[in-house]
């Protein structure tokens, strides 16, 4: 209890810290007139309170509050990702158990694994998402935010099964012995040792993944003219930046939330599945 | 004296044979994916031109736009590169004050993790703002802040992971702090270290490729990709996508190259010889 | 001895291994009778821990041929006559005590309420009942090889198979295990072969003392152990005690000076 609270504590005052050195910079830099990096004005730089007060404003037509679209947008975009990481972590971990369980794929697949990272992925976005828009499979088309949803799900592949393949085979070769020694099959040592053995390593991925299916989802939805997510908003704001920068701001601010959001949901997910010794636990 | 030089001429052969079985493999697959993307996608699968096109359509469209390519590939090898070292740098330096002061640092690593959860990439068009839309340094200032977090996290992970016998052993040698430091700490943070910049390579090229997508230059690779795109040059797209992968492979591969350099003595290293 | 009464028949074992042509053992013969206590002892890199592991199957010989009640020890293994326990606990850090203990009767498809009568049963011979619901981290390191050795008596096995399973335990926490491992011996009336480097822990235990020699790894003599049953606190002070001791000592420094002397 006296954790959570130290915890709380320290949160707000780092959350004190960044608002702090940020409108302190802006301050000195428009006290000063220092223009090193960059020149510091209410459009570069726009002020906090003017940020929050943008929550509250219209911004359309109807009337409608930012701070509700910017709402709806991060559940639009976090249903993208979320059906994103779904697929990935089911593709990544049936591609890493298989490779884990053949010392040929391995040797074949995980260079390939590891290089499609070094592809800049994102950079495939636009071709993906613009690109499955057009395909057909007997008679249905991915619906848009479906087709964000594979970005989503390509970024969350990697990880998953790099970390299932490390995981699947960091079981403790004295503990598969002990199973030898029970004569269990290939089947009952991969359920009963195997697999929990990978946990740790598991999510560990999926923390990771957990921030790139978000960021999958945002930039999946730039090029596809998809207006309800995050990712539209982020463009819409863009092309009105120099008259309300506020909007671009909060926007990111909830992206960010979003991000954080999905972050927080597997670790503690983790606390409540991985029983490990304490020091392990990082 | 006999068995010595049976026992090293079979070692010979092993290494010869172990070379192949650990390569074949690999080589095997991208023949196979150069096959798949040659014909089977395309005749067999009729995965059509727009998602993926042929091949050889691919390295003609290269080809015969190897300048404006050449120029994009410079202008975006410069930006990523820039940034990497920049975001690189200052996460270094940071994790270095942060675990010289541990209270400081342990009370600050949950947010700085939770902190690497932000969709960084989203703020580039911010940077397009403060710098303008053309400066290559919109594209460096997000491509170092995507490369931050992950660098900060695992150095400082790495320069607090020692184990406390080796510290108390440094201590029982009467060591200063500093010595510890170097000693001790920065060669436990080099793995973590170079983990991080393998990540943060990549993320730099990203960081320089999307932050096209939200305006830039337009002979830099990632307006390429998207004007590409928009006009359905689906070829020309996917040729500027192959040129972003090479220049994200040779930084990758530059930083595993030091990296095998620097920490030779780590089992992870040690293992792959 | 014929085979047929013999728990464990070794006869004529040798093993290689390809890497670097090291030979581990050779030319092993050994019958452990039903209800026997083996000790196996000798200097270090003799081969002990790789006989056990041919015997338990987990190694294959290159010569020669181990039968466990007259099967060879593969069929033995599929028929699930070892209880093994490793130098280090090897417990699975997500699973309680409790199923822990449970582990290979699960495996055996025991059905839930014969699997917890045992896994109880099984916590009071340990002296465990109050830690079935802790996880492994939670305990001492002497309360976790306790836990494994319930794991591996958990079925009832044929043989049991320990590899210095208190090696890493203090001496106090040490003598109270042996006779722990005694009791439960006399008790459950299995076979053991132990695996140990302290002379007086394997006369102690022991019905039988296998001495082994280094470089190729041997069989230099075992020493009947003709000490009373059941043994005990006392054991450790009659005379017969010692001298058994000394015997297994010289014989030890026998095959180490042995070793040391140029080919
Ligand atoms: N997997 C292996 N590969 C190659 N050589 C091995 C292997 N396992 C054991 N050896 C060799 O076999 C010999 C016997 O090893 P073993 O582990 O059986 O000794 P030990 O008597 O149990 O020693 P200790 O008392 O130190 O545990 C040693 O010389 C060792 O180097
Ligand atoms: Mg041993």
């Amino acid at each position: 209890m006296i954790n959570v609270i130290k915890r709380v504590a320290i949160g707000i005052a780092v959350l004190v810290g960044v608002c702090a050195f940020y409108t302190g910079y802006r301050e000195l830099f428009l006290a000063t007139g220092w223009t090193w990096p960059f020149e510091v004005d209410d459009i570069t730089l726009p002020s906090l309170p003017s940020i929050v007060g943008a929550l509250f404003d219209p911004v359309q037509e109807d009337g409608e509050l930012l701070i509700s679209l910017l709402f709806k947008a991060a559940l639009f975009t976090a249903k993208e990702a979320f059906v994103g990481f779904v697929i990935g972590t089911i593709v990544g971990f049936t591609l890493g158990a298989v490779i884990a369980r053949f010392q040929m794929l391995q040797r074949g697949l995980m260079p390939y694994v590891v290089g499609s990272q070094t592809i800049p992925i994102l950079a495939i976005a636009p071709i993906v998402v613009v690109g499955l828009g057009s395909l057909t499979i007997a008679g249905w088309t991915p619906s848009d935010w479906l087709r964000v949803s594979v970005i989503s799900a390509y970024l969350t592949f990697f990880p998953v099964t790099v970390n299932t393949v490390r995981g699947l085979e960091s079981a403790d070769p004295r503990a598969i012995e002990l199973m030898r020694s029970y004569a269990s099959g290939e089947w009952a040592i991969f359920l009963k040792l195997r697999l929990p053995s990978s946990l740790p390593y598991l999510f560990g991925a999926f923390r990771i993944a957990a921030t790139a299916c978000v960021i999958g989802a945002i930039i999946g939805e730039l090029p596809s003219s998809i207006q309800g997510g995050l990712g539209g908003a982020i463009i819409n704001f863009n092309q009105y930046y120099v008259l309300n920068p506020q909007n671009l701001w909060a926007t990111n601010l909830m992206a960010a939330a979003l991000g954080i959001s999905f972050f927080l949901v597997i670790v503690i997910a983790e606390k409540l599945l991985v029983h490990r010794p304490p020091e392990t636990l990082t | 004296m006999s068995t010595l030089a049976v026992a090293e001429s079979g070692g010979g052969v092993g290494r010869a044979s172990g070379f192949a079985r650990t390569w074949l493999p690999a080589a095997l697959v991208f023949g196979i994916g150069l096959l798949c993307w040659q014909w089977i996608f395309p005749d067999v699968l009729g995965v059509k031109p727009f998602l993926l096109p042929r091949l050889s359509d691919v390295l003609s469209a290269l080809w015969e736009n190897r300048d404006a390519l050449k120029t994009a590939a410079w202008i975006t090898f410069k930006e990523a590169f820039g940034g990497l070292i920049l975001g690189s740098g200052i996460a270094i330096l940071a994790a270095l004050v942060l675990a010289r002061w541990r209270p400081l640092g342990n009370a600050l690593i949950p947010y700085l993790i939770a902190a690497n959860a932000i969709p960084v990439i989203a703020f580039a068009p911010i940077t397009n703002a403060w710098f303008g839309t053309l400066s290559p340094w919109s594209k460096i200032v997000i491509a170092a802040a995507l490369c931050f977090f992950p660098v900060l996290v695992n150095t400082l992970r790495g320069l607090t992971s020692v184990h406390p016998s080796s510290i108390e052993l440094m201590h029982a040698y009467a060591c200063p702090q500093r010595t510890i430091f170097w000693k001790l700490r920065i060669p436990a943070a080099m793995p973590y270290l170079f983990t991080a910049l393998k990540i943060a390579a990549v993320l730099a090229m990203i960081g320089a490729v999307v932050g096209d997508y939200f305006g830039g230059s337009t002979e830099s690779l990632g307006v390429q990709i998207q004007s590409a795109v928009a006009l359905s040059r689906y070829e020309l797209g996917w040729a500027a996508i192959v040129v972003a992968s090479v220049i994200g492979s040779v930084l990758y591969g530059a930083v595993a190259l030091a990296e095998r350099f620097v920490i030779r003595w780590h089992p992870s290293v040690r293992a792959v010889d | 001895m014929s085979a047929q009464e013999s728990v464990v028949s070794i006869s004529g074992l040798g093993k290689v291994f390809p890497k670097g042509g090291v030979t581990a053992l050779e030319n092993i013969d050994l019958g452990v009778q039903p209800g026997e206590f083996i000790s196996l002892i000798g200097p270090s890199g003799c081969g002990k821990s790789t006989l056990l592991r041919i015997i338990g199957d987990l190694t294959q010989p290159t010569s020669g041929e181990v039968l466990v009640n007259g099967k060879p020890a593969p069929q033995a293994r599929l028929d699930r006559d070892y209880g093994i326990v490793f130098q280090a606990a090897v417990l699975f850090d997500w699973r309680t005590v409790a199923k822990n203990i449970a582990l290979p009767l699960e495996l055996l498809k025991w059905d839930r309420a014969k699997r917890d009568a045992r896994v109880s049963e099984m916590l009071d011979l340990v002296e465990l009942n109050d830690f079935g619901s802790h996880y492994p981290w939670q305990l001492s390191g002497g309360m976790q090889q306790r836990v494994s050795i319930a794991r591996a008596l958990s079925f009832s096995p044929a043989l049991l198979l320990m590899d210095e399973p208190f090696g890493a335990l203090d001496e106090m926490t040490r003598e109270r295990l042996n006779l722990e491992l005694l009791s439960i011996w006399a008790e459950t009336k299995s076979t053991v072969i132990f695996v140990t480097h302290s002379i007086s822990e394997a006369v102690f235990l022991s019905t039988r003392v296998v001495v082994m020699s280094p470089r190729p790894g041997r069989i230099a003599g075992v020493v009947e152990i003709a000490l009373a049953q059941p043994r005990g606190v006392r054991t450790r002070e009659e005379p017969r005690f010692f001298e058994l001791v000394t015997e297994v000592r010289e014989m030890l420094h026998a095959v180490e000076t042995e070793a040391e002397l140029p080919e």
